[in-house]
């Protein structure tokens, strides 16, 4: 065999070695949707959404109270990073100089790597510990947490696609730095921004190492912020350990709907920002 | 500029005082916006410092108490009260060792397939589909760990492994399904987008004169990838096994549910262990004493200490390559 | 004919006879210019250590058209965008020297203040993201000017003033962005207009767009001439004959020349706007 014969048989088995590395990549993802669509399908009645959870031994009931639990963190979670977030990326990218948003865009890159089990013992050393006990309060603090750095990192990253010409428009009318931000700068970027702010809340929402030692868990419908309260992660995580089969029956359907909510959530905040990125290549 | 006293202007040739630097920002409102906005955005370099004092306050008793010797002790023994932070740093290392051995190649390779050899549509949509499992949620990961890959392993991956590489110690003993392997084969799957999402970027950012220099060599399309595109693409793809280790070496619920929850230090791969992350998620809850609690912190804060490392040298590595990029184009 | 004069006469040919005649016609000694409405006395502009203009003198007549001409990069935006301070925006850019908008120095002016006084116009047409009704509104709802039915019809005016309004009467509370880019420009115009400016900058307006747009903005600009004073900065040398009463020629940031624009298009003093003009290079 020639050399040029052998470098081309290289080419040829290279780029079929590394084609089957993505196909095999792509595996797991269909894997375990499908896996989960046969397992969790079925477990996916009224009651499920429902009802609440039964005890150990009887059949039936629901994870209403994971659902509902789940909503409610997300909205503490939320109330704490957005305003906050989104203010902190306005300062990032509209008002800061060279020296403060250095350090903030470091330490955000910083915090949204800190897993997030450590997260979760900052927030029981700063809300369970000093009340005494879990909280909706403190998961909600845990995850919002979480949400602040990418809600801040998302917010700048958009404002700054926002052309220049766009500001000097509004400021050569004679608004004000402030004006010119809020009613030109920041609807210009709005709807990135809040698709990000989903993405992030996505994210947060399948998160459940920050949450066994703050939020908990709560068999029965939570009674107030200040108590302990179950969610969708958690009731996996818990069922999925046990040794039922009734409760591995339903921390599939579980497992399904979380997983099923995540990837919507993320499959159309993507397209918009593709079409978004699309529309601006062509203006 | 300055007035002479016939009225003329006489114009000085020094640095002119400053009438710049001074943005939309003198009236009032702007000042508040700014001040409340920095505000907000100093709050996140607050909680990160925050953070720290916590983990170094709330494990006070535990540092006191064993000083050094924690990172070094094999013993975890809440009943006398005594802590050492070695079999989990052991469990952690090995399981992402064994992750890093799988996704890397793996990862890599179908980086490389990606950005360099697969046609725009079909790359696009392929890196669409890979990104999206990132987006899985680690305990639906781990679910799917206890009730396939626990059995697989123990059936037959497992078994094979044995029977073909039964000799070295790390394929011996009982095979009980949960274990290092397993847990470093979900957390395999979990760090293989990072590495592949980061690395694509990374290949995409190598300027086309330097592919196009090589194809007019008379290489094949292989030899300019893997002689000239991915070594300067080097320093980013390192950088983007750095990220996914940070990653992996955190990671919590998936691997507490498939790595069989026992701390200790076991030369085999089959045998259970335990993770920094996991015993954390097992124990915290229901920690009594403050001593115990206080040992499950410091291990938070060694887990934070190793992240924000590995992160630091991640971002340097990734930061290097973007710039030379953009300097070669 | 040599090629230089056939060059001179191309130009000349734009200019235009009623501006020229309004010029020239006076006699040079009693001619009764207009009043000076910014007077720029040695101005001197630096991005850090680097100075891009240098020493700039003028006076800029009240409602006259001047045009700003050089090649690219020889500081006449700059200077334009001296004029309402937006250079500001830019991190270590400094200017100095006197500039007085009527007797008061714009460096004393309160931002909004001079802002609203002299608007301007960019190169590229920037709507903002709302709708064509709220772009024009936007002035004067940041100025406090008028609301209700009052701003409505300033709108209504505005438009009118920018020829806008027959083709977007009907369709005011669609996006601005639904508008093609002559009419885009137009709008940016009238909401300038919209404040009610004293003076208006134009950055190389026409710049982006097609020759009949182009000529529906020169239009406008004749138009708009009898209510404010205008300063255009322009590469098109056309252009600069078509509209302006005054032009100035820019070199590396010097100010080279400043006269009617009759004299110079056909009788420049100075031998480096000859070339210019000539296009001997640029």
């Amino acid at each position: 065999m020639n050399r040029l014969t052998w470098r081309k048989m290289v080419n040829a088995v290279m780029s079929s070695v590394t084609a089957l590395c993505a196909l095999i990549a792509v595996v797991p993802l269909l894997f375990v949707l499908g896996l989960l669509v046969v397992k969790g399908t079925s477990s996916l009645n009224w009651a499920f959404f429902t009802k609440l959870p039964v005890p150990v031994g009887e059949t039936g009931g629901g994870i209403a109270n994971a659902i509902v639990g789940s909503a409610e963190l997300l909205l503490l979670a939320a109330l704490f990073g957005v305003p906050l977030g989104v203010a902190g990326g306005i300062y990032l990218s509209e008002f800061g100089g060279w020296g403060v948003p250095f350090v903030v865009r470091y330490a955000a890159d910083l915090l949204v790597t800190v897993p997030s089990i450590v997260i979760g013992i900052f927030a029981y050393a700063v809300v369970v510990l000093p009340v005494g006990h879990f909280s909706a309060l403190a998961g909600g603090f845990a995850l919002g947490v979480m949400l602040l750095p990418i809600v801040v990192t998302n917010t700048e990253q958009f404002l700054r696609t926002v052309p220049v010409w766009l500001r000097e428009g509004s400021l050569a009318l004679g608004a004000g730095h402030w004006k010119t931000t809020m009613s030109v700068v920041v609807p210009a970027a709005m709807q990135g921004i809040l698709t990000g702010i989903l993405l992030a809340l996505a994210r947060v929402a399948g998160e459940t190492a920050p949450l066994i030692f703050t939020a908990f868990n709560n068999a029965y419908w939570n009674r107030g912020l200040n108590q302990p309260v179950s969610s969708l992660p958690y009731m996996i995580w818990i069922y999925g350990i046990s040794a039922y089969d009734d409760w591995h029956r339903q921390a599939w359907a579980a497992a399904l709907l979380l997983l099923g909510l995540v990837l919507v959530v993320n499959v159309l905040s993507r397209l918009v920002l593709a079409r978004r990125m699309a529309s601006r290549r062509i203006a | 500029m300055a007035t002479s006293n016939t009225g003329v202007e006489v114009r000085l040739p020094s640095a002119p005082r400053g009438r710049g630097l001074r943005l939309g920002g003198t009236r009032g409102v702007d000042l508040i916006a700014k001040m409340l906005t920095l505000v907000a955005a100093v709050s996140v370099l607050l909680v990160t410092v925050w953070l720290v004092i916590e983990l170094w306050e709330q494990s006070e008793l535990s540092r006191h108490a064993f000083g050094f010797r924690f990172l070094l002790d094999r013993a975890w023994d809440p009943v006398f009260g005594h802590f050492g932070a070695m079999p989990f740093v052991y469990g952690t290392l090995v399981t992402s060792a064994v992750a890093m051995l799988i996704a890397i190649p793996l990862g890599v390779g179908a980086a490389i397939f990606l950005a360099e050899l697969a046609p725009r549509g079909l790359s696009d949509t392929l890196t669409f589909l890979i990104e999206l499992l990132a987006a899985v949620p680690s305990v639906v990961l781990g679910l799917v760990g206890i009730f396939v890959v626990v059995p697989w392993v123990r059936t037959s991956f497992g078994p094979f492994l044995k029977d073909i590489f039964g000799f070295l110690p790390l394929f011996q003993g009982p095979i009980y399904g949960v274990g290092f392997l397993t847990a470093g084969l979900v957390l395999a799957i979990m760090v293989l987008p990072f590495i592949v999402s980061i690395s694509r970027e990374v290949l995409l950012s190598v300027p086309n004169d330097l592919r196009e220099g090589a194809l007019a060599l008379g290489s094949t399309h292989w030899e300019s990838t893997w002689k000239v595109v991915v070594p300067t693409a080097g320093t980013g793809i390192l950088g983007s096994i750095f990220l996914g280790l940070a990653r992996a070496l955190g990671e919590t619920m998936a691997v507490s549910m498939v790595i069989g929850g026992t701390p200790q230090i076991a030369a085999s791969l089959f045998a259970p262990g335990y993770s920094i992350a996991s015993v954390i998620a097992d124990q915290f809850a229901e920690a009594t004493g403050d001593l115990f609690r206080q040992s499950l912190v410091e291990l938070g804060l060694v887990l934070f200490g190793i992240t924000v490392l590995l992160h630091a040298v991640a971002r340097l590595l990734v930061n290097t390559t973007a710039r030379k990029a953009k300097g070669a184009a | 004919m040599s090629a230089t004069d056939a060059a001179r006469l191309d130009v000349t040919q734009n200019l235009n006879p009623e501006k020229a005649q309004e010029t020239a016609a006076v006699p040079e000694a009693g001619r009764n210019q207009p009043a000076v409405k910014i007077k720029a006395r040695n101005v001197d502009f630096f991005y850090g250590p680097k100075q891009v203009l240098q020493g700039i003198s003028a006076d800029i007549r009240e409602r006259r058209i001047t045009a700003l001409i050089g090649p690219s990069g020889c500081g006449k935006t700059t200077f334009l965008r001296t004029i309402n301070r937006m250079y500001e925006t830019v991190k270590n850019a400094r200017a100095d020297g006197e500039l007085l908008l009527d007797s008061e120095s714009i460096f004393d002016l309160a931002l909004p203040h001079l802002r609203r006084r002299v608007g301007m116009v960019f190169q590229k047409p920037n709507p903002f993201p709302k709708s064509i009704f709220d772009n024009v509104a936007y002035g004067p709802r940041v100025h406090g000017l008028a609301n209700g039915a009052r701003l409505a019809e300033l709108v209504e005016q505005s438009l009118r003033g920018a020829a806008l309004w027959e083709e977007v009467k009907d369709s005011l509370h669609k996006s601005a962005f639904s508008l093609s880019g002559g009419q885009q420009q137009r709008l940016s115009i009238a909401r300038a207009l919209a404040i009610d400016p004293e003076v208006l900058l134009l950055d190389e307006p026409c710049s982006a767009l097609d020759p009949i747009s182009t000529a529906k903005i020169e239009e406008l600009l004749f138009a708009i001439e009898n209510r404010c004073t205008l300063v255009i900065v322009t590469h098109n040398m056309a252009q600069a004959a078509r509209v302006a009463d005054y032009t100035g020629f820019f070199l590396t940031g010097k100010l080279v020349e400043f006269n009617d624009t009759k004299t110079i298009f056909t009788n420049p003093s100075r031998k480096e706007t000859e070339d210019y003009i000539t296009g001997r290079f640029g």
